[in-house]
């Protein structure tokens, strides 16, 4: 995500009466645009609610059973028999919630086999468990770099990284996305002797392309850099053990923090930070998005640590959401649209849609031909593109991706783009 | 380099980004009379950095708003290089 560096609005509204400018004048030109697209009949394409979820690919949405192709449940685990029945159990055991900090009496058992899996899943020595992935960049990053420390990060960077640049007052530095000479040129010109983080990510969910990590984590390795990437949308997936993009590349050991979430592969809510560093257990102490905040429900830890456990022997449904990522890539270019990379290479596949009038008609279109996907625009994409990001499922069906294909090239006749 | 040559290179930098032709003066601002949008400003602050061979970190870009202040910061930043 790129609005990190969008600046805020400071137009004039053109017509400025005293009394109708207040702190909400700021958000005027969003509420525009937003008027103007629904003026036009469209259904709203951020107002879609589930009435009714059958399975990880399958929901009831505005009465019509629709093929979920936008959410990040890749590795279909939110449905797993075991991880529900380990949800109920500690449901029952250990109750609704914890009502308190992780530091105070907010770590139950639960919290404590989390942590275990994520160790074992990574063979990493430290595991920390956030409320949310959100809260893990934000807290991790806000507090390893702060006054006079520099980050170095790609501009496409998700927001979560930004607030923790933000909040942590460190001097930021960004670079072009997924360009290791723009990396290394900023990197060369940072005083030796100061702090140095790098910022990463394994997938970037806007147009689900890879990073070189391979040769980037070796540049930030050659200034002395300290290297955070963050595999949220790779957890599960990429890598012989599913550790991410990191795995694939071969620098899993030379990277010094790994940034996840619960919410994607894993299926439920929450987020973590794995190390190898020595001193990695005081962030307990000092990172006040773990600090100041209630721990997660026993049910969530309890269904994350079942999930982790079991995607650990996922290596069939890796296989098989590749093949789904791959047929579904070929078929749409087949019809002729346009993707957001040249080979697939992750599980979500982007397309580009000519601007967002168009973009927002393809989605209701798709829609109301029961397919259900990610609407993306800007400022929130790259370049400041429109997208209908698909995010496929290991329980979609080959039958599936086949009749998502006839779905898109229905609604992309009834709009006219292809 | 002195303010003015680095007035000059800058301004040859602009002029790419400079869609609609405006008069660049030093009170000439970014956002407002430039209209760059937050892709621009990376390009642009890019091609400078690299050009004086200076990082201007976004803490400090946070601090620009018209081309004056930029000069005056890609000045002071190049003495200290
Ligand atoms: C790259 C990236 N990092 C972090 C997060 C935050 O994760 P969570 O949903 O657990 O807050 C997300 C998901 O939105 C993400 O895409």
């Amino acid at each position: 995500m790129s609005e990190g560096i969008s600046q805020p609005d400071q137009r004039e509204p053109i017509e400025a009466h005293a009394g109708d400018k207040d702190l909400f004048s700021k958000f005027d030109d969003i509420i525009a645009l937003r008027e103007g697209l629904l003026a036009t009949g469209q259904t709203d394409p951020f107002n879609l609610v589930m009435e009714k979820v059958l399975s990880p690919t399958r929901a009831i949405c505005n009465g019509r059973e629709t093929i979920l192709l936008g959410t990040y449940n890749y590795m279909g685990m939110t449905f797993d028999p075991d991880v529900v029945e380990a949800g109920k159990q500690a449901l029952a055991d250990f109750g609704t919630g914890t009502t308190g900090s992780r530091v105070l009496n907010g770590t139950y058992q639960g919290h404590k086999e989390c942590e275990e899996a994520l160790r074992d899943f990574y063979e990493m020595d430290h595991a920390m468990v956030f409320s949310t992935g959100y809260q893990a960049n934000l807290g991790i990053i806000s507090t390893i770099a702060g006054k006079g420390d520099y980050i170095i990060l790609d501009i496409d960077s998700h927001a979560s990284i930004w607030d923790g640049c933000a909040m942590g007052n460190a001097e930021v530095v960004p670079f072009k996305h997924n360009d290791i000479e723009a990396m290394e040129k900023r990197l060369k010109r940072i005083p030796e002797d100061a702090g140095k983080l790098v910022i990463l990510e394994g997938v970037y969910s806007m147009l689900g392309d890879v990073a070189p990590l391979k040769e980037m984590v070796a540049v930030a390795k050659k200034y002395g850099a300290m290297v955070l990437v963050d595999e949220a949308h790779s957890m599960g997936f990429i890598g012989d053990n599913g550790r991410g993009v990191v795995e694939d590349a071969g620098v899993i050991d030379d990277v010094d923090f790994i940034i996840g979430t619960f919410s994607k592969s894993v299926g439920t809510v929450g987020g973590f930070c794995v190390s190898n560093h020595p001193k990695f257990e005081i962030m307990r102490l000092v990172c006040r998005p773990y600090v100041f905040t209630a721990s997660l429900p026993p049910s969530v830890v309890a269904t994350a640590a079942t999930s982790i456990r079991k995607l650990m022997h996922g290596s069939n449904k890796r296989a098989h959401l590749w093949e789904n990522s791959k047929n579904l890539h070929k078929g749409l270019r087949d019809l002729g649209f346009k993707l957001g990379t040249e080979e697939p290479q992750s599980a979500i596949i982007a397309v580009i849609m000519p601007d967002l009038q168009q973009g927002a008609a393809m989605w209701e279109a798709l829609i109301k031909n029961g397919l259900y996907v990610n609407l993306a625009r800007p400022p929130a994409t790259p370049a400041n593109m429109t997208l209908l990001r698909c995010s496929l499922c290991a329980e979609h069906s080959e039958e599936e991706v086949a009749q998502i294909l006839d779905i898109f090239e229905k609604s992309g006749k009834e709009i006219g783009i292809i | 380099m002195d303010r003015a040559q680095v007035d000059a290179k800058i301004r040859e930098l602009a002029e790419p980004f400079n869609k609609k032709g405006v008069t660049i003066t030093e009170e000439t601002t970014f956002q407002n009379d430039l209209e760059f949008d937050s892709l621009t400003v990376m390009d642009f602050v890019a091609e400078i950095e690299d050009e004086f061979d200076i990082i201007i970190s976004m803490n400090q870009q946070a601090e620009i708003e018209n081309y004056g202040q930029l000069v005056d910061a890609v000045n002071k930043l190049q003495a200290d290089a």
